[in-house]
């Protein structure tokens, strides 16, 4: 199709047809102030923020849901534009608090920073604020409806990308509240506690629970011996907090922080994503050789685990019986490694740092406790790991960059990887085939299961058997597998991430995670892959040590009792 | 045809299955929510959490929307109507007046308010729009009976007279 041509500012512009006005000023480098707005995810004109003068057309028109016409001329900075946007955005301020101060989204709101780039110098109308109060049932996110402009990202998100529909806009007129039906505590629903709504909210409406007082207070505990570990997609991520590129591999730096913090011990996740691959893989073995239950199905993904136990509970017998490496990493943590450094095991405290909100609530299940204390005792975001650095002073990018402690410390490529969607299956797949065929892989890279696409399929040949393999990230991906199994697809191994772009693009990762920042944080895994010695999981001389000193072999009986869970049916409502 | 319930909060498995027929016809259509809600409600008399689950698995409209349509739009109510129904016009005629002042009344007296229902379930109370007797303003209906012209002692009046049946 031939192109359109428009003037914006009296700029010439040529543009696909079906491009927005406001995607056109993009292109042509023109800024229109968006709130609502979000590319992808919601584009429904809802906050007049993005208004701009089309010629002709008797009102303002938003220029986010205005699509391009041939001839057009556009103005987006003529006084009357300027004073309407303004207005508008002091209505949306009219009945929120001025908590700037205290709140955990400053100087990181769009809501703040729109009102300084807009000019507000005043609050114009005063009107009457929301009643409604902070709701603090769930463990892993604080929804605060006070703050909410009701922009309607964080329903899109939750109703269109993860299919959860835990959120929407309820009642009407001035008590318009987006919150769960019959008002319920999102801790009570089928909230899969993702945060890929904290994500994409532009203000603290909805965010974390931040769980930092806790860390702060046991670093200055004396008698405690307090570990922390990291999960794989933070090293990319960590740096965005203190101004880095997205996917800059910031490992050392991270490990050098966290000593400066206070922390005993360092680990690294990725040790225990290893292990997961010892036991997931012959988990998988041993399905296929005895007529198991197939597909399997990996159980890395906590916000994954609730929602099949949520609309799936009749699939839960696909799911690998296999603990994440958080949880795998939290009862080593109290066996293995208290026996080995000589400390009790009630004064040990696993912290842990995730790209994730909803591993604050798998570390809280009465059941993850198998080494007689509770594996993890607090997990931290990116997010949180960021502010505590700021408080210490820690200037990030001028630390020097040290190593992980031995031996949770001690990973491969095939470790780091899990942090991207496609990572836990190419992982496998790099053992699985070796263990198989006994020959050496000639090339360790499985590109089809790489990139964003949102179901990406791949069929390996181990030694004449030919292994099917899916990969699904985003809950609405996940979904259609899983419909595609239900429906006879033959698969024999699935990995499913929760979040869009795999942990890089998790509910705890730095704001903002978008398309553009998830897949320079996805270069960044494959970048630390790189550069890794070792880069198979069944190579890991640590992971070897324990299976010899302490596990015996992989899906034995301490592997078992320590490294293996059990999941739970629950209501759709 | 079992009678539209009126001040009990438990369905009884006659209306769920009163619900359950409603729904047949229009099962996995999550475009008929509305028209099924209307209907449900006109046999039911109101729509509890067990009827806007029943829809929401029957038609697959996820409960968040089905509770969004329920509490957006002011036709659809979630509690039980009174045994006795009244409603007050609240057209601009009655409204100056005095329909303001009765609204009042019924709160302090009986710590009703539009839209609800008092604690014994007696009475419900919901403000319509002009109902064209604006002569007789401000107008008080309870169930089918109207009264016009009604003012403090002649509301208090009217509240006794249904008190004793
Ligand atoms: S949400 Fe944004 S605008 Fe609102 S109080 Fe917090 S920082 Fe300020
Ligand atoms: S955490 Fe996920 S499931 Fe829960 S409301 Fe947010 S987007 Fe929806
Ligand atoms: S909670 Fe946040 S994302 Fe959701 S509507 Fe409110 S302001 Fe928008
Ligand atoms: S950004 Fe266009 S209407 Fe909100």
């Amino acid at each position: 199709m031939s192109s359109i041509n428009l003037t914006i500012d009296n700029m010439q512009v040529q543009v696909e047809p079906g491009t927005t006005v406001l995607q056109a000023a993009r292109q042509a480098g023109i800024k229109i102030p968006t709130l609502c707005y979000l590319e992808e995810i919601n584009e429904i004109g809802a906050c007049r923020i993005c208004l701009v003068e089309v010629q002709g057309a008797r009102t303002l028109q938003a220029s986010c849901v205005t699509p391009v016409s041939e001839g057009m001329v556009v103005r987006t900075n003529t006084t009357q534009v300027r004073q309407v946007r303004k207005m508008n955005l002091e209505l949306i301020m009219s009945n929120h608090p001025q908590e700037c101060l205290t709140c955990p989204r400053s100087t990181n709101c769009e809501l703040q920073q729109l009102a300084s780039e807009l000019g507000i110098t005043e609050i114009k109308f005063a009107g009457e604020m929301s009643s409604y109060e902070p709701d603090y049932s769930s463990a892993s996110l604080v929804r605060d409806p006070r703050k909410c402009i009701l922009c309607r990202r964080c329903t899109s998100v939750c109703e269109n990308v993860q299919k959860v529909n835990a959120i929407g806009p309820q009642e009407r007129g001035f008590n318009t509240i987006v919150a769960p039906a019959f008002l319920e505590p999102l801790g009570e629903v089928s909230c899969v506690n993702c945060g890929q709504c904290a994500l994409v909210c532009p203000t603290a409406a909805i965010h974390e629970k931040d769980q930092t007082a806790e860390v702060w207070k046991v670093l200055a505990d004396p008698k405690k011996h307090v570990v922390v570990q990291t999960a794989p997609a933070v090293r990319v991520s960590i740096g965005e907090m203190f101004g880095l590129q997205p996917g800059s591999v910031e490992t050392g730096r991270l490990v050098a922080a966290l000593r400066k913090l206070g922390f005993d011990r360092v680990f690294d996740t990725d040790f225990t994503a290893d292990l997961t691959i010892m036991e997931e893989g012959n988990e998988l073995l041993q399905r296929i050789k005895e007529g198991g239950k197939l597909p399997l199905v990996t159980s890395c993904s906590p916000g994954w685990i609730k929602y099949i136990e949520h609309f799936y509970p009749e699939m839960l017998p696909h799911l690998s019986t296999c603990k994440s490496p958080q949880q795998m990493f939290g009862a080593l943590a109290k066996s293995y490694y208290v026996e080995q450094a000589g400390i009790d095991a009630a004064d040990i405290f696993v912290v842990s740092i995730m790209p994730c909100t909803a591993k604050k609530f798998e570390a809280g299940r009465h059941e993850m406790a198998d080494s007689g204390h509770q594996d993890v005792d607090v997990v931290l975001t990116t997010r949180e790991l960021g502010k505590m650095l700021r408080e210490a002073g820690i200037e990030f990018s001028a630390l020097a960059e040290e190593e992980y402690d031995a031996p949770l410390g001690m990973s491969t490529g095939a470790g780091v990887i899990f942090g991207s969607t496609g990572g836990v299956m190419e992982a496998a797949l790099r053992t699985a085939y070796e263990l198989v065929t006994g020959e050496t892989l000639p090339a360790l890279d499985f590109h089809a299961v790489r990139g964003l696409e949102g179901v990406k399929e791949a069929s390996v040949n181990l030694n004449g058997t030919t292994l099917n393999a899916v990969v699904a990230h985003g809950l609405g991906n996940a979904m259609d597998v899983l419909e595609r199994v239900k429906a006879g697809h033959q698969y024999h191994f699935i990995e499913i991430m929760c979040c869009p772009g795999g942990c890089i693009g998790g509910g705890g990762q730095p704001i903002p995670t978008n398309r553009e920042v998830r897949e320079k944080r996805m270069a960044g895994i494959y970048n630390a892959d790189q550069g890794m010695v070792i880069r198979k999981s069944h190579e890991n001389p640590a992971v070897q040590a324990l299976y010899k000193d302490f596990l015996g072999e992989p899906l034995g009986h301490k592997s078992h009792q320590l490294l293996h869970t059990h999941y739970m049916p629950r209501n759709r409502h | 045809m079992a009678e539209a319930l009126t001040c009990d909060n438990r369905l009884t498995q006659e209306y769920l299955d009163i619900v359950d027929e409603i729904i047949k016809p229009y099962r996995g259509q999550p475009g008929n929510l509305i028209q099924v809600l209307h209907k449900a409600q006109s046999r039911v008399g109101f729509l509890p959490r067990e009827v806007q689950v029943k829809v929401a698995d029957g038609l697959g409209v996820p409960l968040t929307k089905v509770y969004g349509v329920v509490s957006f739009y002011s036709l659809f109510n979630t509690l039980p109507k009174g045994k006795h129904k009244i409603t007050i016009c609240a057209g601009t005629a009655c409204y100056v007046r005095g329909a303001k002042q009765l609204i009042n009344q019924l709160k302090e007296d009986m710590d009703l308010e539009p839209g609800g229902t008092t604690e014994d379930g007696m009475f419900s109370l919901d403000l319509v729009r002009c109902i064209g007797a604006c002569g007789l303003g401000p107008v008080v209906t309870v169930d089918d009976e109207v009264h016009g012209k009604v003012h403090r002692e002649k509301l208090t009046k009217i509240m006794a007279k249904y008190k004793e049946e």
